[in-house]
């Protein structure tokens, strides 16, 4: 039999190789004469290896650094939170620490810098900020004046002034950020928070916002996953299957789009999809309705929007896949008896398995940090987690709940990679 | 035999066209006989594929009836007509295992289990390859693929089995031993086999017929012995074998045996489809029939110039010049007494009447 003749010959060949005492010098003169190529290949990368680590792995590794970094409280109420290092927060602090912190809010007020500590412990606890720079105020005049002889006038002062002193409420909020590295902001990121006494517990059900707007995230962008992968897959195949020249007219149909400005883009859904746009026009023309549809600036526009933008980005994984899928196996499946359904499912399908993959993944990532589109067309109910990052990037300045916002994001696009590496191999992933 | 038997497979004055202006095969007739080897040779572009798809049902004919078994099956769809089918890449499904490849048709035929498992281990064992069924069609050699594909077209006892040139992505040696084994098991299992392919060898050692295609028309339809000794034009002259051809013009023609001139010469030779005096003819002679330095024997015998002697072990190719034409070739056996001859001799070749044969004038520039 030829095969066997063909392993036979496999079998002399690898006894042709050198015997073991030759085979590190080879080893050696083959690493000596590959050195040169692989610094070559090296050099080569270079450029865009600086490129990337400057522009892509600092600016996120920043972010990162960001979301647990958190020293504005130690670093302006030193002493405080030094005094407050012993309290057990079952009563209020002795009155000395009531002195130090009274000092320290004199000087911060003095420095204009009691906005931005006040600010900050108003995330943990909503009405520090108002306490903390009415008591300032009023310790500064209490100074300017007479003075106050001993701690525990400074205890007294400071209650009269607030009431919400003789609270543990605001020392609490004080010592739960007695760190320089916290995991309050993504304990924020999840609606959650350090309670008074100091341990992790969810924020009352009024302030939560975020877990709910990361399922809405999660569920818009699988929406438009799902929406992409019905339009894309039909269109994918007929790309695939017509001959060149009239594939290539619907593929010029399909990238055209992808290389229309994205505002532009998305600015044409509003003219369409307005109250009085043109879609609602055609439906009230032709008396399919009565009242028009309020179509854009919610959840229902962000998903059109969005489905038409990532359309393409489906479209080339699963087109470029099922190009290489010669004809033939169709054929032969239906030779072999298979009605044309039953071939599609087990023959067809499976082959496409990786553009599947590979368009799902690629799709799903993009729109999960979308960002213009939702905030263009989305309205109050189409806001995903993005246009939060942003808000409080440029709104309210609170990039420490931004990068945890960010970090989140970023640790699921790569959970999503593991599974998928897990499940299907990513190996298998063809994009283009 | 019945009708049924000798028109098991028919095709009925079948024409195709893609464009509507082009007739891809013209007029297409062809009947198969129940456990007949027939093959489509041609070209590429001849037509031979299209009618093979026209029967597996790929292709719908634009005119015409195809039967098979007294049906026409024109408006039967492709899963319905219980053909197997090899391609010429094999068409194996790269996400199956060899044994997922070969239960295919018998799944979708709802056959039970245990029934699936015994003809798929049976399939193994026909093609010796059992101790492939775990592994991936992208981890077998060409020609294990190749057997896998046979093995699973015949996997669920179809009575016809389609080819559409199956061993042109092996290499020589290989393909050569598949065309026995594809032989072997076409007589062992009685199935009634259509095989199209370009290349003649496997034509000729494996066919009961040939149907020699050009152009969309069958131009020769017979046995690989007459195709070769008896081509009744000068394509099929040209297209199967090695062929001397001689252009010349009738000045003699009687029932058996006619004269041709060539360049003066006066050349005897078998009339085939020339019909009058004067009708300009080719001659085809075969390498191998003629001799050098024959003797009184031979009705034709000429003087040559030996230009070129090329050593094929079992043979001697010699090309000579002879009536101002110098690609005529001589095959010498290398046999017990060999030639002695060297490069521009002059000799005598000679061939006798029957081997040479008067056969329509080719339109030029056509092989």
């Amino acid at each position: 039999m030829k095969y066997e003749a063909i392993s036979a010959g496999a079998l002399d060949e690898s006894q042709t190789i050198g015997t073991p005492s030759t085979n590190n010098s080879l080893k050696m003169q083959l690493r000596r004469a590959e050195r040169w190529n692989r610094t070559r290949a090296f050099l080569l990368v270079v450029p865009l290896l600086l490129f990337v680590g400057v522009t892509f792995i600092m600016p996120i590794m920043d972010m990162l650094h960001r979301s647990i970094h958190d020293p504005l409280i130690v670093d302006h109420l030193p002493k405080t939170v030094a005094a407050l290092e012993s309290w057990d927060r079952q009563q209020i602090p002795e009155d000395t620490t009531y002195a130090v912190l009274a000092q320290e809010l004199v000087s911060l007020h003095k420095q204009r810098d009691l906005a931005k500590v006040a600010g900050r412990l108003n995330t943990e606890f909503s009405g520090m900020r108002s306490l903390l720079s009415k008591s300032a105020r009023g310790l500064a005049r209490l100074n300017a004046g007479a003075g106050l002889e001993s701690a525990a006038d400074t205890r007294e002062a400071m209650i009269r002034i607030d009431a919400r002193w003789s609270d543990i409420q605001p020392w609490a909020a004080i010592k739960n950020l007695n760190s320089r590295y916290t995991l309050s902001y993504y304990l924020a990121a999840l609606d959650m928070h350090y309670d008074v006494s100091g341990d992790i517990s969810a924020q009352p059900e009024r302030r939560q916002i975020y877990k709910a707007l990361l399922i809405k995230t999660f569920a818009m962008s699988a929406l438009i996953t799902v929406l992409c992968l019905l339009l894309g897959y039909p269109l994918a195949h007929l790309l695939a299957t017509l001959p060149e020249s009239r594939s290539n007219l619907l593929m010029i149909m399909v990238l055209l789009p992808f290389w229309t400005s994205l505002l532009v883009r998305t600015t044409s859904w509003i003219v369409l999809l307005q109250t009085e746009g043109v879609i609602n026009d055609v439906l009230i023309s032709i008396g399919l309705i009565s009242e028009r549809i309020r179509m854009v600036h919610n959840l229902f526009g962000t998903v059109i929007a969005m489905t038409h933008i990532l359309l393409p980005f489906m479209v080339l994984p699963l087109y470029s896949v099922m190009k290489n899928i010669s004809p033939s196996y169709m054929r032969a499946a239906r030779s072999l008896g298979a009605k044309p359904a039953y071939a599609f499912i087990h023959i067809y399908l499976p082959q496409t398995l990786p553009g599947i993959g590979a368009g799902a993944i690629l799709t799903f990532i993009l729109s999960i940090g979308f960002y213009i589109t939702p905030a263009l067309v989305g309205g109050r109910s189409g806001q995903m987690i993005s246009n939060f990052i942003a808000y409080h990037m440029q709104t309210s300045l609170n990039w420490g709940l931004a990068a945890a916002l960010g970090g989140i994001l970023l640790g699921m696009v790569l959970l999503l990679y593991f599974v998928y590496n897990r499940l299907i191999g990513i190996n298998s992933l063809k994009v283009g | 035999m019945n009708k049924s038997d000798t028109h098991y497979v028919r095709f009925l004055n079948v024409q195709k066209t893609y464009d509507g202006e082009n007739l891809v095969v013209k007029n297409f007739n062809l009947d198969i006989a129940q456990g007949e080897f027939v093959t489509m040779l041609g070209p590429s572009g001849s037509g031979k594929t299209t009618c093979l798809m026209m029967l597996a049902g790929f292709e719908s004919a634009t005119q015409g009836e195809i039967y098979i078994d007294g049906t026409p099956v024109n408006n039967l769809a492709p899963h319905k007509r219980d053909i197997g089918m090899v391609f010429q890449n094999y068409a194996l499904f790269p996400h199956l295992t060899i044994a997922e490849n070969l239960s295919f048709p018998l799944k979708v035929r709802k056959l039970p289990k245990s029934d699936i498992e015994q003809r798929v281990k049976r399939a193994l064992d026909m093609i010796e390859l059992p101790q492939v069924a775990g592994r991936r069609p992208g981890q077998l050699s060409g020609g294990q693929q190749q057997r896998v594909a046979l093995a699973r077209a015949l996997v669920f006892e179809p009575k016809l089995v389609l080819m559409d040139e199956p061993l042109g992505a092996l290499d020589k040696q290989l393909r050569e031993q598949m065309q026995y084994e594809i032989k072997r098991l076409h007589e062992r299992l009685g199935i009634t086999v259509l095989y199209v392919t370009h290349d003649q060898t496997e034509a000729l050692t494996m066919s009961d017929r040939i149907a020699v295609f050009n152009e969309g028309v069958v131009q020769q339809l017979a046995s690989p012995t007459e195709l070769y000794e008896r081509p009744s034009n000068a394509f099929v002259a040209q297209f199967i074998g090695e062929n001397n051809k001689l252009s010349g013009q009738v000045e003699q023609i009687n029932q058996d045996s006619c004269v041709v001139s060539v360049e003066g010469c006066s050349v005897q030779a078998l009339p085939v489809n020339i019909r009058q005096c004067g009708e300009p003819t080719t001659l085809s002679i075969r390498p191998e029939r003629i001799q050098i330095n024959p003797d009184a024997s031979y009705d034709n015998r000429f003087d040559a110039r030996v230009l070129e002697l090329i050593y094929h072990g079992d043979h001697l190719r010699t090309r000579v010049e002879l009536m101002n034409h110098d690609q005529f070739i001589v095959k010498v056996p290398n046999g017990a007494h060999p030639l002695a001859i060297s490069k521009g001799d002059q000799v005598q070749v000679g061939w006798h009447r029957r081997d040479c044969r008067a056969l329509d004038a080719m339109i030029p520039g056509r092989p």
